[in-house]
């Protein structure tokens, strides 16, 4: 009996063999790939430079000590905060601003809590509160959980205390996030991309954006061979100034969904 | 409601164009959860005749343990196999982290467990029909355990075959020690998850109807390999 299952074992084995060309191993935030930004930028990159680019979609919390532990040459997250004390841990060489797009308040189109009209984003947080009206969180440490947190902390309030009844912290991506605030009819802080991209909406509509306090930068930051010999910093620079050059930068200011943009390309510095 | 009927359409018309993206990802299942079932059956098996079959102190302690291993978390084993193979780990030299190597071994660790609990327990059965005539025949300890375990292939396979349905369904490990990249390590499990974290319900949905029906197909060609007289009377 063991023999048919080795046997067969040997015939699936030739299905996956890696690729010759050199890899560049990409740590990164989920909405870059929920919203199929890399699909469509991704193709380019290798036909340019000939590496293999290879992503690692997790929470900017855990890319970033995926990183930390080598494993990944280059990060593409969206926490400042967080990634300027990477580089500053010497984790990384240094950081640079690749793209950015927005937040955006999802939840119930009746909005029960009456965000619509607030007069910033920490205010709309202030009325979910309120009214005690059900709140989906990542609760991930992602750079979005980062955010939002930042958010309560402008509205000088402690959304923890309403954890497990108003306020839900899912613990997970912002997919599976968004998912259970249209099941349950919770409001949600998602970035644009992700939300322009997610398919089950189900009765949710964006209810309050253009805040510049609701401003997601995305930062580019290659590991460093001081911290970790063996990354590939020719290939994360490569992948960087590739992003950053008028044929990479056109490439993400292409990519769109119902007709909206997702993400905007920075300028390149001189 | 119409999820489910999107969902059925969806995996027709996956499965009908011979989607490439989607066989390769079917194939990279297959290798790894038929290469970890194939592993945990050739340290399985033996582990668990020799379980039933030696008498040693602390054995009851090691059944013990084996029976409880049935239930390791996948996600547990797969961020234990993460900080082993990561480049901050001990076992970083192997280079083994991304990769469908890594895959393996994870769920080699997760399925071993069923197949060597399943074999002792089906074993230490058989042992009361046929150990006293092993005995009389002055079988050797390695005889024994032979002449056991064939005899005693009906329900190996059953064991088996639990074990590949573990492997086949988990997607805990393999995430976080496979990294779910396209084109490398994204499984069907994986692909699924990431599906529904896009809201792609219906799509992932239908992964999981192929998931279903291929699961069908290897259980139904298992079974095909079973020696029709032993079906019924060891079938459970």
């Amino acid at each position: 009996m063991i023999r048919p299952l080795l046997a067969l074992a040997l015939l699936a084995a030739p299905a996956a063999v890696p690729a010759e060309a050199e890899r560049l191993l990409i740590q990164s935030t989920t909405s870059t790939q929920n919203s199929g930004l890399y699909d469509e930028i991704l193709p380019a990159f290798e036909a340019a430079t000939g590496l293999d680019a290879q992503v690692v979609a997790v929470g900017t919390g855990q890319a970033l000590k995926n990183a930390q532990n080598c494993d990944g040459d280059v990060l593409l997250t969206h926490a400042r905060t967080a990634e300027e004390a990477f580089v500053a841990a010497g984790y990384g060489t240094e950081r640079r601003d690749v793209m950015y797009n927005d937040f955006v308040l999802v939840g119930p189109a009746a909005d029960p809590a009456g965000i619509a009209g607030a007069d910033s984003a920490a205010a709309a947080l202030a009325a979910i509160a309120r009214a005690r009206a059900p709140f989906a969180s990542r609760g991930d440490d992602s750079g979005t959980h980062k955010a939002e947190r930042a958010l309560w902390r402008a509205a000088s309030l402690e959304p923890a205390d309403g954890s497990g009844r108003w306020y839900l912290e899912t613990g997970s991506g912002m997919g599976a996030t968004l998912n259970l605030a249209a099941a349950r009819g919770a409001y949600a802080l998602t970035d644009r991309a992700t939300w322009l991209s997610f398919a089950n909406r189900d009765g949710m509509a964006v209810l309050f954006e253009g805040d510049p306090a609701l401003f997601n930068q995305y930062g580019l930051i290659p590991v460093s061979p001081d911290h970790c010999p063996g990354t590939n910093l020719a290939g994360a620079e490569a992948l960087r100034d590739w992003l950053l050059s008028e044929e990479g930068r056109a490439a993400i200011a292409s990519v769109t969904r119902d007709g909206t943009q997702l993400f905007f390309p920075n300028e390149a510095p001189n | 409601m119409q999820d489910f009927t999107a969902a059925f359409a969806h995996a027709v018309t996956l499965v009908a164009s011979g989607d490439r993206e989607l066989l390769q990802i079917v194939l990279l299942s297959l290798r790894v959860s038929l290469s970890a079932v194939a592993l945990a059956c050739l340290i399985g098996m033996p582990l668990g005749a020799a379980l039933a079959v030696l008498r040693f102190p602390g054995r009851r302690a090691l059944a013990l343990v084996l029976n409880a291993s049935m239930g390791l978390p996948p996600v547990v084993v797969g961020l234990l196999l993460y900080m082993a193979f990561s480049r901050a780990g001990p076992l970083s030299a192997l280079g083994l982290l991304y990769t469908p190597t890594a895959m393996i071994v994870a769920q080699t660790v997760l399925v071993t467990p069923i197949v060597a609990a399943l074999s002792r327990s089906a074993i230490a059965g058989l042992m009361d029909e046929f150990d006293e005539t092993l005995r009389a025949l002055r079988a050797s300890r390695g005889q024994r355990i032979a002449t056991l375990l064939w005899e005693a292939r009906p329900a190996l396979l059953t064991a088996a075959l639990a074990g590949m349905g573990r492997a086949f369904a988990e997607v805990g490990a393999v995430m976080i020690v496979g990294g779910n990249i396209d084109h490398v390590t994204r499984v069907m499990t994986t692909a699924i998850a990431l599906e529904t974290s896009r809201g792609e319900l219906a799509l992932a949905l239908a992964l999981g109807l192929v998931l279903v029906c291929l699961s069908l197909a290897l259980n139904a060609a298992a079974l095909g390999l079973r020696p029709r007289a032993y079906g019924v009377a060891y079938a459970r």
